[in-house]
């Protein structure tokens, strides 16, 4: 029967009542139209109200930090009060080097600790408690970092350093590292770990050759987190590498022995004084770390859409 | 050729002159993923030189079974086998062999193509590479393309990822891949469910013409398939008599056999398209 087959909807609605065609108005006397356009405005309007304190601190920020903001202050030391100019140059040198050395600590320690859970005991008693405790750290109360450096590497060492300001921040970074790359590591197609060690490669082999190259990208994107997060602590490096008004290299030798200045405990330090120059500092650099901490999140995002697809 | 000496432990099992043909004499008395009884009491012998299918429905255990060949089950957790699977006459479960030796003899081609994210030469020569080998790659690697059928496709785009290339283009790097280091055996797990017919088509040639140098065990849902490549078919089924759902080989023969004059009726159903 051609016909039918041709024209299937007239003939089921043939004979039959026509539609009552004012129940397809939309009306808000209908209750549950009406709780779902009340609701999508509430929706609306909770999201600008909770839009309002972000894009403030963001324009604020821009506003005061902006207008005063000069390339000298980039390559000066902190001014004293009343005085004129100066720059937090040292500051932004001490987070560079302190986040450098939490880097070469948390780094290589976290993608190895990464790959134990990850591949070669993922379901052993070690791996559950290394996971709990990674998880458990990396909510951990960034002040407490810095005590437990303080006890560790200030007291042994006999003084506040770099180094105990990289360490206490390495501590943070370090389950930021572990959990991302594990996950990076997990997302690895299974079928091309199969593909591995159905050639005969080793378990290693099969980690280094394979998983971790295709990895990687995810890898360093959780390397940035970390790092975006280690320069913007402050509690931390009050106990460990505390503040300076001077360069951390001095007659061309960098000496990480030495109390070092950061551009978040320079913010902590000037925030809190009554004198207009230091404070007008203060803002600019505060614009700064914001800035350094946006750039890194953004080549993290950048690098994680290079991760390969599942 | 190379000349294949595989460095294995050697073990006190059976080496029955008689089986001189066997390459590969699997007897799985019983296989179990952690409390889960999977398969029951396979005996199935590869044959040099044949091309040997495993049919059955699904759940019957089959990609099980060859997986076991090669010691690939390893992989899987609560993973447990009983029995034992002879490679030239030495036992692949003995407790010193190596299995990652083990599958550099007993190849592999998988369900879905799963090239790795490295050029085309890269993938044909992981192999080599992760074995130490030390040579001509340029050599092998046309060889290996060649013997995939693949050579006059790629030949100008060896640099290209081997993810660029189509689904029926990527099973044959796969296949130039596990052929590139010569292995005695190659275990091919339904390597054409997941192509087209054309590409089915190209990848069935190809496995005649294989089969010359490598032995071959292909699992296929596909019966047309079996009767087209396999010299010999083994049948499997799904016991659920017993509580569980575990799989056990029904009967093994001559493809034209197995298709034309089971002895089982299980068998007989299957193929005549009467299965519960």
């Amino acid at each position: 029967m051609p016909e039918l087959i041709d024209a299937p909807a007239p003939s089921q609605s043939a004979g039959s009542d026509q539609p009552n065609l004012n129940a397809l108005e939309r009306s808000l006397r209908k209750p549950r139209t009406f709780f779902s356009v009340l609701l999508s405005i509430l929706a609306t309007l909770l999201t600008i109200i909770a839009l309002v304190p972000l894009f403030s601190v963001i324009f604020m920020l821009f506003y005061r930090g902006g207008s005063n903001l000069v390339a000298s202050n980039f390559w000066n030391l902190p001014p004293a009060p009343f005085g004129e100019g100066g720059g937090f140059g040292n500051a932004l040198v001490g987070t560079l080097v302190m986040v450098g050395i939490a880097s070469l600590i948390s780094v290589p320690f976290g993608i190895l600790a990464a790959v134990f859970l990850a591949e070669l005991g993922p379901f052993s008693r070690t791996a559950n408690v290394v996971r709990f405790c990674a998880k458990l750290l990396s909510g951990f109360p960034s002040i407490l970092a810095g005590v437990f450096a303080y006890s560790a590497v200030v007291l042994v060492t006999g003084g506040f350093s770099a180094w105990a300001g990289g360490i206490a921040l390495s501590i943070l970074m370090l389950p930021i590292v572990i959990l991302t790359a594990e996950e990076a590591i997990r997302m690895v197609p299974s079928k091309m770990r199969e593909a591995s060690i159905g050639m005969g490669a080793t378990h290693t082999q099969t980690v280094l050759r394979i998983l971790l190259p295709t990895a990687m990208p995810s890898i360093l994107t959780g390397v940035m987190l970390a790092i975006a997060r280690a320069a913007g602590e402050t509690a931390p490096l009050l106990f460990t590498a505390l503040f300076s008004n001077y360069w951390i290299v001095t007659n061309n030798q960098l000496d990480l022995n030495q109390p070092t200045a950061s551009m978040a405990v320079l913010i902590y330090n000037f925030s809190g004084v009554p004198f207009e120059n230091q404070v007008q500092l203060c803002w600019s650099a505060s614009l700064v770390l914001v800035l350094m901490v946006l750039v890194v999140n953004l080549v993290g995002k950048s690098l994680s859409s290079r991760a390969p697809q599942r | 050729m190379i000349n294949v000496q595989p460095n294995l432990a050697m073990d006190n099992g059976p080496n029955n002159p008689k089986d001189s043909e066997t390459v590969i004499q699997c007897d799985l008395k019983e296989l179990h993923y952690g409390a889960f009884k999977a398969v029951r009491d396979t005996r199935i012998p590869i044959r040099k030189g044949e091309v040997t299918a495993f049919i059955g429905p699904s759940g019957c255990g089959k990609s099980t079974v060859l997986r076991c060949l090669n010691r690939m089950n390893d992989l899987i957790r609560g993973f447990r086998f009983d029995g034992n699977v002879h490679f030239r006459g030495r036992d692949i479960y003995h407790p010193g062999v190596d299995p990652v030796a083990v599958r550099r003899y007993i190849g592999m081609v998988f369900q879905q193509p799963n090239p790795f994210a490295m050029s085309i030469y890269k993938n044909i020569t992981y192999g080599l590479r992760i074995n130490g080998y030390r040579g001509d790659y340029d050599e092998i690697v046309e060889k290996a393309l060649r013997g995939a059928a693949l050579w006059d496709e790629v030949k100008d785009k060896l640099r290209q990822s081997g993810l660029s290339l189509s689904g029926g283009q990527q099973q044959r790097l796969c296949i130039a891949r596990a052929i590139a280091v010569e292995p005695e055996v190659l275990l091919m797990d339904e390597p054409c469910s997941a192509l087209d017919p054309i590409a089915t088509r190209k990848v069935e040639d190809l496995m005649s013409e294989l089969k010359e140098k490598y032995t071959i065990a292909i699992v296929t849902h596909n019966m047309q398939q079996a009767q087209r490549v396999a010299d010999r078919t083994a049948f499997m089924y799904v016991d659920t008599t017993q509580g569980g759902r575990t799989g056990y080989l029904v009967e093994m023969g001559e493809t034209g056999q197995i298709f034309e004059d089971p002895t089982e009726q299980h068998t007989r159903d299957y193929i005549s398209g009467q299965f519960s």
